[in-house]
């Protein structure tokens, strides 16, 4: 159990530093790292929670992809001039604004979490039973059963995000020679041979 | 303290849910750390729900933190292509820069 905390202590540490570098490091590309540290600490947690499946997934699908998709993007535009600049550079009558609301916010989620009253029977970290069947298990028993719908839409909005992106991020470019298939194959004998009949001794005058 | 209840983890979200927000309205550099304070948004809402989900004993929650996961992995790949078709029309990302609706 106190294994368990430290851990806990360790993970949530890790998080909150990372994810504090994340909004306040001066170069993009050093956000997109702690950005990443941030999901590997969070998924670490959830692990060690006991939802593995969801921790893995974490790892895979923002640590793999949507993390790197980030680190591309940052590489292929040239954001390494634009460091952050909080409080320089122009007034920016926003910045109260956005703390105010900011720090509202989180004390209200404190004060949401600190006055809860927690239910009788929610187990506590020393008391989480573990069944028979793991957790992998247990959510493809739920999800392909009861929430199939919603499986299958979110298949459809990753299909929708896929030709989101493309159709957004797609140039025809004009002066590159390309090949069409459809005028390739396309081609008949009578439209493409011409035959001409050569005299002797005379030559062929082409292009005319 | 020692004990690591469901209070913990609310706690741990609730942290991670404000930096995010904080992110978004303190920003003055480009809009891709936007688009990553929304992640950690989203991260934190996860929190949450995976929280909830095993300290009360239900699959479900857990299953709309996979729906969640999704949504957030289209809603960056969207962002970022809007991001690049952005940078390729203005040639600047800067937030100060994109007022084009006068707001």
């Amino acid at each position: 159990m106190i294994i368990h905390s430290f851990f806990f202590y360790f993970f949530s540490i890790i998080a909150i530093f990372s994810s504090l570098m994340v909004i306040t490091s001066r170069s993009t590309i050093n956000s997109v790292f702690f950005l990443i540290l941030d999901f590997i600490s969070v998924g670490c947690l959830f692990i060690m929670v006991g939802a593995e499946f969801l921790g893995m997934i974490l790892l895979i699908v923002y640590v793999g992809a949507v993390a790197v998709l980030f680190l591309f993007v940052v590489m292929m535009l040239n954001v390494a001039e634009q460091k952050q600049s909080w409080f320089i550079g122009k007034k920016s009558t926003h910045i109260p604004t956005g703390l105010i609301v900011s720090v509202l916010i989180l004390l209200e989620l404190l004060v949401v979490v600190g006055g809860w009253k927690y239910k009788e029977n929610v187990m506590s970290s020393s008391t989480l039973v573990m069944s028979k069947i793991s957790n992998t298990h247990q959510l493809g028993l739920v999800m392909y059963t009861d929430y199939i719908l919603y499986f299958q839409l979110a298949g459809v909005v990753l299909l929708l995000a896929m030709i989101g992106a493309i159709l957004l991020t797609f140039r025809k470019r004009i002066g590159v020679k390309k090949q069409s298939y459809f005028t390739q194959i396309s081609r008949t004998p009578s439209t493409s041979i011409e035959l001409k009949d050569v005299k002797s001794n005379e030559g062929i005058k082409l292009d005319d | 303290m020692i004990e690591i209840g469901l209070g913990h983890y609310l706690s741990l979200g609730a942290i991670i849910f404000f930096l995010g927000v904080i992110g978004i309205f303190l920003n003055r550099k480009n809009v891709i750390v936007i688009l990553m304070s929304i992640e950690l948004i989203l991260l934190a809402v996860n929190i949450n729900l995976i929280s909830f989900s095993i300290f009360s004993g239900d699959i479900v929650g857990q299953i709309f933190t996979m729906l969640i996961l999704t949504v957030a992995a289209a809603e960056a790949a969207i962002g970022l292509a809007i991001i690049v078709v952005y940078y390729r029309n203005r040639g600047s990302i800067r937030v100060e820069d994109i007022h084009g609706m006068k707001g």
